[in-house]
């Protein structure tokens, strides 16, 4: 085949693809960034360019207040998440016996196969006034009355760390595996105890899979609805509870849109930050 | 600083497979000793055990004569460069030929300058800022010695460290892996599966097979004056002629030849050490031995030789290789006659342990 | 000390695998309540939520609207991600980094802003939501899935395979048939797997972009919004259990082709 018709076919294949990315994602995304620039008037959305939205949102303790306590929130679960899922896959990497790894991993990522509506659901049965908790903290005579531990912050994040540490536990696991044994062997042979082993040697060698899963768990935490909007309660609201407000209240598109347009930029500096520190540590 | 390893009936059991059968080895201390044999003779588990990576199942270890059994790697006096040479690669060169020293204690300026020392002993002189992925394999390569000798080990221990390669690298990597052992003067423990690098390199060569020690000592003893039968054909090319003794000679095919011998026995004749001349020659003086004439098949050059196949007039389906001189002229077809010198006689194996 | 922290690893184990399938554990025992409330006092067991839900027609029609949803978006984007990574891996096209990324970039961003924009650009366009609008959307998110996984697994292995068929007087057609999509057949039987799964699971894009017809996670929380219920557990374990079944099916049959 010539390298002209190769090419010509080449492009054919492609097309599609492409036809639907641009028509159906990019198009969108660009409508919606026209939108932020937009006004709602009445029923009307009136065309920019103009930065009423974003002046709005950053002035509007209210809505300010969104991206405040959805950064706090995802802090929080990203730490803890990492923090907990790390040592888990260290342990069935490391001591569980090979044969049985792959079952054990199975049997850590199973509530995944729950609907993830579904499955923050469950924690709401948990955690709720007549849940196992609190049934069991007053069965064992810890509390004479239930504890409010549903609808709060506190129900939000432990929604998300279960989530994550499942997702991170997964990912860190795959990355601890690829290690060659041969590394560890080599730091013991040289003198090296298990601690130091593991500061000098495994640590350093899986931070960057570990900065990468903790990136997604940072996008994917600050994008969701679903688990703040079933355990978070009414008092606070995340951004994207507050987006959907706009949504379905007011039918507000103009400030949805600019409302997306900071999560995205958000993302984006978060990316940024990180490409930048994955970059440095190559170096 | 060097120590001497001596081994007492090392056994290696892997749930039914026995890796090693009860060897004993006793290793000078100094020494360049070279652990030779097929894949799965048992080399590298034996090195294993060296290193402690490996309990045995059985036996003592002992080096330096301290007993090293419940010993884990990292209190042994001794260092392992590993095959895939696992170099740290978020450390730069310096960092990771200083790291045992660093795990000892040593303070930062005095572990720097010795790693900057043991880089230029291997010849990467300067290069320390680099990391281990800028590096191509033979230069991991010398990191990976140079950060294994950093502690100052009485034993080095090398897995096969040469086999990832090219055959030019591999030569000049084997004279320089000498030249530093000569200086350092640490004993090392060479695992190979190549009988050239084994005896290019060592003073003392270990043949393995099966789990067992088949023959050891310095390459010229091992070459011409085996002691198995497997150890001479792993050695080098062998000419191998069945036969039977009965006292003061020996029955083969070739016919009767005036070599004392008892019992069922194989002639080893090594290609280099067989001539053939005019078939009127005179009969060559002993201790050379009258093999008969033979035809020659084919010949093909060499550079140093001709490798020739020939086929005995006395025994027309047996097949010997010999090295004809570089000058010779072979024709195919040609009739000559056969002398050879150094023969060495083994008993002969049992059918089913025929290698 | 080792043994100490030896034994410190199996607690924390244990710890840890109680937190994370204790809701699961609790979802499950509590859709077999013999009462109006999934919590305790466990009171049964009783298979009557089942039996409410299996006929439930509404969620029935949720079920069957999410397997279709699934099962065509999944087909769609397995479709485009596979002609794209032939057409990117095969040819040297210029710009292909760029491509590449445009293609991948849906994966980036968050479903909400891609249901957000989808929802916009239908109002705009006067276009009704229905459940192909939200398959659109489906398709938007598996799309970049399904063309990395499957451009990542057409390797030089691959390359000099249809070389040979070529060779040996293959058309193009013959080509894609007969060598590209059999040796590739795992990694596109993961790809329609994940992108399914995805789909079935997925709820913001199907919330925002359906109206009347709507697919099961849309339905379970529209249940959700009237509080808890051992309904929500019965269908919550139900589709669990089919899942579970699923994957383990899927794993035993993979197990004994590698056998066989």
């Amino acid at each position: 085949m010539s390298p002209g018709a190769g090419t010509r076919q080449g492009w054919g294949f492609v097309a599609p693809a492409l036809l639907w990315t641009a028509a159906f994602f990019a198009a969108p995304f660009a409508l919606m960034v026209w939108l932020s620039l937009s006004r709602l008037e009445g029923r009307a959305v009136v065309p920019g360019p103009g930065l009423d939205n974003y002046v709005r949102f950053f002035t509007e303790p209210s809505l300010l207040r969104g991206l405040v306590v959805s950064l706090e929130i995802t802090a929080v679960v990203t730490v803890v998440s990492v923090a907990l899922a790390y040592p888990l896959a260290a342990i069935i990497a490391f001591r569980v016996p090979k044969r049985w790894q792959r079952a054990v991993l199975v049997l850590a990522i199973l509530p995944f196969w729950t609907s993830y509506v579904v499955r923050s659901y469950a924690w709401l049965l948990v955690l709720g006034q007549g849940g196992v908790v609190n049934a069991a903290l007053m069965g064992l005579g810890i509390t004479d009355a239930p504890l409010q531990l549903s609808a709060t912050r506190l129900a939000t994040v432990t929604g998300f760390v279960h989530f994550f540490v499942m997702l991170l536990t997964l990912t860190i696991y795959a990355n601890l595996v690829q290690l060659s044994p041969n590394y560890a062997r080599a730091a013991a042979d040289l003198g090296a105890g298990r601690v130091a082993t593991f500061v000098h040697v495994i640590l350093p060698l899986t931070l960057p899979g570990v900065v990468t899963g903790a990136f997604l768990t940072f996008v994917l935490c600050m994008g969701d609805y679903i688990t703040p909007q079933i355990l978070g309660g009414n008092t606070e609201l995340t951004l994207p509870q507050l987006i959907m407000m706009q949504l379905g209240r007011r039918g507000d598109f103009p400030m949805a849109s600019a409302m997306a347009v900071i999560l995205m930029a958000v993302v984006s500096l978060a990316y940024l930050a990180c490409a930048r520190w994955l970059r440095v540590e190559r170096t | 600083m060097s120590a001497a390893v001596t081994l007492r009936g090392v056994s290696m059991r892997y749930g039914g497979f026995l890796a090693l059968d009860n060897v004993s080895l006793a290793l000078e201390a100094g020494e360049f000793a070279v652990l030779l044999g097929p894949s799965g003779c048992g080399k590298s588990t034996l090195l294993a055990i060296l290193g402690g990576f490996a309990e045995p199942s059985a036996g003592t270890v002992e080096i330096g004569g301290r007993d090293m059994a419940g010993v884990p790697p990292r209190h042994r006096p001794t260092t392992t460069m590993f095959q895939d040479y696992a170099l740290f690669p978020h450390m730069t060169l310096v960092d990771n030929v200083a790291f045992g020293l660093r795990m000892r204690g040593m303070g930062r300026r005095a572990r720097r300058a010795r790693a900057e020392e043991l880089l230029a002993l291997v010849g990467l002189e300067g290069a320390g800022r680099r990391h281990p992925d800028a590096l191509s394999g033979g230069q991991r390569q010398r990191v990976a010695l140079a950060r294994a000798l950093a502690v100052e080990p009485q034993v080095l221990l090398l897995d096969e460290p040469l086999g990832a390669l090219d055959l030019k690298l591999r030569r000049q990597m084997q004279d320089e892996l000498k030249a530093i052992q000569r200086r350092v003067g640490t004993t090392f423990v060479h695992v190979t599966h190549d009988q050239e690098e084994a005896m290019a390199i060592a003073d003392r060569i270990v043949v393995m097979n099966a789990g067992r020690i088949e023959d050891e000592g310095p390459a010229r003893e091992v070459y011409l004056r085996p002691r198995s039968l497997f150890a001479a054909a792993f050695m080098g090319e062998l000419n191998q002629i069945p036969g039977r003794g009965t006292g003061a000679a020996l029955d083969t095919p070739l016919g009767r030849l005036p070599l004392a011998a008892a019992g069922p026995v194989v002639l080893c004749l090594r290609p280099e050490a067989i001539r053939a001349g005019p078939v009127e020659d005179a009969p060559e003086a002993p201790p050379a031995i009258d093999l008969g004439p033979a035809r020659l098949l084919e010949a093909t050059f060499f550079g140093t030789h001709h490798r020739a196949h020939f086929a005995p007039l006395a025994a027309p389906d047996l097949r010997l290789v010999v090295h004809l001189p570089q000058g010779t002229a072979p024709e195919p077809g040609a009739t000559a006659r056969l002398w050879a010198r150094a023969p060495v006689l083994l008993p002969r194996p049992a059918p089913e342990a025929t290698p | 000390m080792t043994r100490a922290w030896r034994w410190l690893g199996w607690v924390y184990l244990a710890l840890a695998f109680g937190f994370i399938l204790l809701p699961v554990g609790v979802l499950v025992t509590f859709s077999f309540q013999d009462g109006r409330l999934p919590v305790p006092p466990f009171r049964g067991p009783s298979l009557r939520w089942y039996a409410e839900v299996l006929a439930d027609r509404r969620l029935m029609a949720g079920l069957g609207n999410s397997l279709m949803v699934a099962g065509v978006s999944a087909t769609v984007a397995l479709g485009l991600g596979f002609l794209a990574a032939v057409g990117l891996a095969r040819h040297q096209l210029p710009g292909a980094a760029v491509l590449r990324l445009v293609l991948i970039a849906p994966l980036t961003v968050s479903y909400l802003i891609i249901a957000l924009g989808l929802l916009s650009l239908y109002n705009r366009a006067g276009v009704g939501l229905s459940l192909w609008t939200a398959g659109v959307g489906h398709v938007v998110i598996n799309l970049p899935l399904c063309f990395a996984i499957l451009y990542a697994a057409m390797g030089p292995h691959l390359r000099a395979a249809e070389r040979a068929a070529r060779d040996l007087g293959a058309g193009e057609a013959a080509v894609l048939w007969h060598v590209t999509a059999p040796m590739l057949a795992p990694a596109l039987l993961a790809a329609w797997f994940l992108a399914f799964t995805f789909s079935w699971d997925e709820f913001i894009i199907a919330f925002l972009l359906t109206r009347f017809d709507v697919t099961l996670p849309v339905e379970i929380w529209a249940l959700l919004r009237s509080g808890i219920s051992p309904r929500a557990n019965a269908i919550g374990s139900l589709v669990f259990l089919v899942s579970v079944v699923v994957v383990v099916a899927v794993q035993l049959i993979a197990l004994r082709k590698a056998r066989a």
